[in-house]
């Protein structure tokens, strides 16, 4: 069977934190929970301006298909509800609250509660209600992932635990602290879906957690380090040979990808009904004292987070959330965590490199995991050719980064795709 | 005050490989022909190509200066034009001619058209082609025979570069004689190792070949072209009839500088996998048409810029295959 997918870079690694175990960071004074968390529409709003909630509380209900809830992640007072800066819609609707009476859980959340026994509606139901989305990057609700149309039959739930950006080690620490969860979780959603096989498809980069998850008898597959590999398409490809018509989605080939992360999230949501109010994030960095794996609440400013890393070495020039390949520069230290914010890399220099003419070198080319031309395609925005642009497939770049980090002219070519994909969603609504 | 935080677009890291750093990569891959051709030919290889180069640099900073443009003599593109028109320019031409040469590779084939990355012909060989159709004397005839060797690699003739021999070998003596002497082993040793006369950069194809074989394990040089334009050559070497053994032709008339260095050049070969294929062939095809059938005797330049005139095409009707069009559908029945 063919293995690997075509395209793709090898960028420095860079994982300082790798050998750093999962610290907790305690709950903030204050948490900033926008309603729209994850892709799709954002979440209607329960709650008004002095309520009083406790953690775990649902503060906004998923509205529409595809939406998720989202929960208070600390107990205390709405403060305000209003718009605030968003790690990447700019500002968005948001609720403010503020810690006032200490950890309050709300009673929901049990010791444990006996799953196995549970049908797989109720199970989805559960993870629809605790607000589980991907937390790999996109935030796409896993309940609608976990709901495929009876005409597409699932036969292979991948569990996605390549951590393929570089400088990310969050799933990494969370694989090799968290292995029976994560393997519980995953059961789960192969019990939800009805799926066959279950497959851990891992980066050669991070032979120790493959070789604890295999300790628990399940199938991991060891995959040869390459950045992207962790995108849905392209594991696919990697670990089956099966390629996603173009426009469609893994359920086209009987596959669901799910991230190590919403697995474990899903165990807790399950096990103890806890619902989605913290994750796993890696603080890293030129700029940060003490680089950490951090387990943080959910809506918590970037600025609490690296005071309780140190604090900064000297003033940074940039703060990312996510990673180095497709993480999104933020324009305030205030932005809270979301629950796809897998990174938080604050660097002392930035790298914004002057853009050069195009010398049709065919590096964008060569290294697009999806075949598609930046050259053309860049050139094509720039002239406003938006149905050109279409027709060189923009609509299919998967934003990985790889074209303009091999561009030797440094022209910003994933900034244009971006640009033209919009454009020409902007255009088709008209 | 606070410092603001910089918003740039991801990828927020960037791979080693730059132009400037492209370009010296390249310059240093030739720089081992270079000097054993100094070494071969004395200092005349040098001035010539100093002067090459400088012109090249000079003019582009003069037109830069009067198109508006940044001025980007320090990107190191200008430099390699120059270097590369030396090597494709015989020895013994009067100082001037580079000067010529340079400046119009410069001003005609690259700045007019736009600059770097908008000329779609490589400025090196169009260089050398103006040369050619101008001054065609100074550019077949003003040969220098290396130190420790003859001009045709074989002993008592010193009139003629092999290829030449070659293809007119009536003019140097009894025909069969000639062509036997070309193709024995000494001979052929001569044009691996350079003891022949030939153009300034194309007389030892073993060091091009080492320089070559450098561009492409970091990444510089596409293998495609390379092994497309070689593998057609050889195979129609093989096949058809001509005069001159394989490994003579190959070694001959500057094919591996033309082949590493001149077909690879980004700008003018195609971005497309396949187009890069199709590149490739195309010139080991017209190549070998031209050495057998054309006025010329080495034809690898022209048969790299007429290629560069397909360049567009080519992109236009080879578009890559994007992830997941039609074939995806066979393989989930399986
Ligand atoms: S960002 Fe888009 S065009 Fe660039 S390499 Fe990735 S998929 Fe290809
Ligand atoms: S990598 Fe950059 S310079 Fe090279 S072809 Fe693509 S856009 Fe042009």
């Amino acid at each position: 069977m063919f293995r690997g997918f075509s395209g793709g870079v090898h960028p420095p690694e860079n994982k300082l934190t790798e050998e750093f175990a999962i610290a907790v960071m305690p709950p903030p004074k204050k948490v900033y929970i926008h309603f729209s968390q994850h892709t799709g529409k954002p979440a209607r709003s329960l709650v008004e301006k002095g309520d009083v909630v406790k953690i775990g509380e649902r503060i906004g209900e998923g509205d529409g298909f595809i939406s998720a809830s989202v929960h208070a992640s600390i107990s205390g007072k709405i403060i305000a509800i209003e718009s605030c800066p968003h790690p990447v819609l700019g500002t968005s609707l948001c609720c403010v609250i503020e810690s006032t009476n200490g950890a309050k859980w709300k009673d929901t959340i049990k010791e444990k509660t006996d799953y196995e026994k549970k049908s797989k509606e109720e199970l989805l139901q559960i993870i629809k209600e605790s607000g589980i989305v991907g937390l790999g990057g996109a935030a796409f609700p896993t309940h609608v992932k976990l709901s495929p149309p009876s005409d597409k039959p699932i036969d292979t739930l991948i569990v996605n635990g390549c951590e393929c950006e570089p400088m990310l080690t969050a799933d990494h620490r969370l694989m090799l602290e968290h292995p029976a969860e994560i393997i519980e979780g995953a059961k789960i959603f192969r019990k939800i879906l009805n799926a066959e096989n279950l497959i851990f498809g891992i980066e050669d980069n991070k032979k120790d957690a493959a070789e604890i998850l295999r300790k628990q008898s399940v199938n991991v597959k060891l995959l040869k380090t390459k950045y992207p590999q962790g995108a849905e398409k392209q594991l696919i490809k990697a670990l089956l040979g099966r390629e996603v018509p173009r426009g469609g989605l893994p359920m086209d080939v009987g596959c669901v990808v799910q991230n190590v992360g919403t697995c474990y999230a899903a165990f807790q949501a399950v096990k103890y009904r806890k619902p989605l109010i913290e994750r796993v994030v890696t603080v890293t960095g030129t700029a940060v004292k003490k680089p950490k794996n951090l387990l943080i609440r959910i809506g918590c400013p970037v600025i609490d987070v690296v005071n309780f890393c140190g604090g900064y070495i000297r003033q940074p020039k940039q703060i990312i959330f996510g990673g180095p390949m497709m993480g999104i520069a933020q324009y305030s230290e205030n932005v809270p965590t979301i629950k796809g914010t897998s990174g938080i890399m604050v660097c002392k220099d930035t790298v914004i490199p002057e853009e050069g003419p195009c010398v049709r070198c065919a590096s964008c080319v060569d290294v697009c995991p999806m075949g598609l031309m930046a050259t053309e395609i860049y050139k094509f925005v720039d002239n406003k050719n938006f149905s050109k642009a279409k027709e060189y497939g923009v609509l299919d770049c998967i934003e990985c980064g790889c074209c303009a980090y091999s561009c030797p002219s440094r022209i910003p070519l994933v900034h244009y795709l971006k640009f033209g994909k919009s454009e020409i969603w902007r255009l088709s609504k008209k | 005050m606070k410092e603001l935080l910089a918003v740039s677009a991801s990828p927020h890291i960037r791979g080693k490989i730059d132009i400037s750093l492209a370009m010296k990569m390249v310059i240093i891959a030739l720089l081992p022909s270079f000097i054993f051709s100094v070494h071969l030919f004395g200092l005349r290889a040098l001035y010539i190509t100093l002067i090459s180069i400088i012109t090249c640099i000079v003019c582009e900073a003069i037109m830069q200066r009067m198109l508006g443009k940044k001025i980007t003599i320090t990107d190191g593109s200008a430099v390699l034009t120059g270097l590369l028109l030396a090597f494709n320019l015989p020895p013994g031409v009067p100082l001037w001619l580079p000067v010529v040469g340079s400046a119009f590779a410069i001003i005609f084939a690259k700045q007019l058209f736009g600059g770097l990355g908008y000329n779609f012909i490589n400025p090196a060989l169009a260089g050398r082609a103006f040369l050619m159709a101008s001054w065609p004397l100074a550019m077949t005839k003003e040969w220098l025979a290396p130190a420790g060797g003859t001009l045709s690699g074989i002993d008592g003739i010193t009139s003629a570069t092999p290829l030449n021999l070659l293809q007119n070998p009536g003019n140097y003596g009894v025909p069969e004689l000639i062509i036997k002497q070309l193709n024995n082993i000494p001979t052929i040793k001569n044009l691996f190792f350079g003891k022949i006369g030939g153009c300034i950069g194309e007389t030892s194809a073993l060091l091009l070949l080492i320089g070559g074989l450098f561009l492409i394990i970091i990444g510089i040089v596409d293998y495609r072209i390379v092994v497309g334009y070689l593998g057609s050559f050889v195979l129609l070497a093989f096949v058809l009839p001509t005069n001159g053994n394989l490994l003579f032709h190959l070694f001959s008339g500057g094919l591996f500088l033309g082949v590493f260095f001149m077909a690879t050049d980004w700008v003018t070969s195609p971005v497309t996998k396949k187009g890069r294929w199709i590149f490739g062939i195309g010139c080991g095809v017209l190549t070998i048409i031209i050495r057998i059938w054309g006025g010329y005797p080495e034809g690898v330049s022209y048969s790299i810029l007429l290629m560069n005139v397909f360049t567009p095409i080519i992109d236009r009707f080879t578009k890559e295959r994007v992830f997941g069009d039609r074939k995806a559908k066979k393989e989930v029945k399986k």
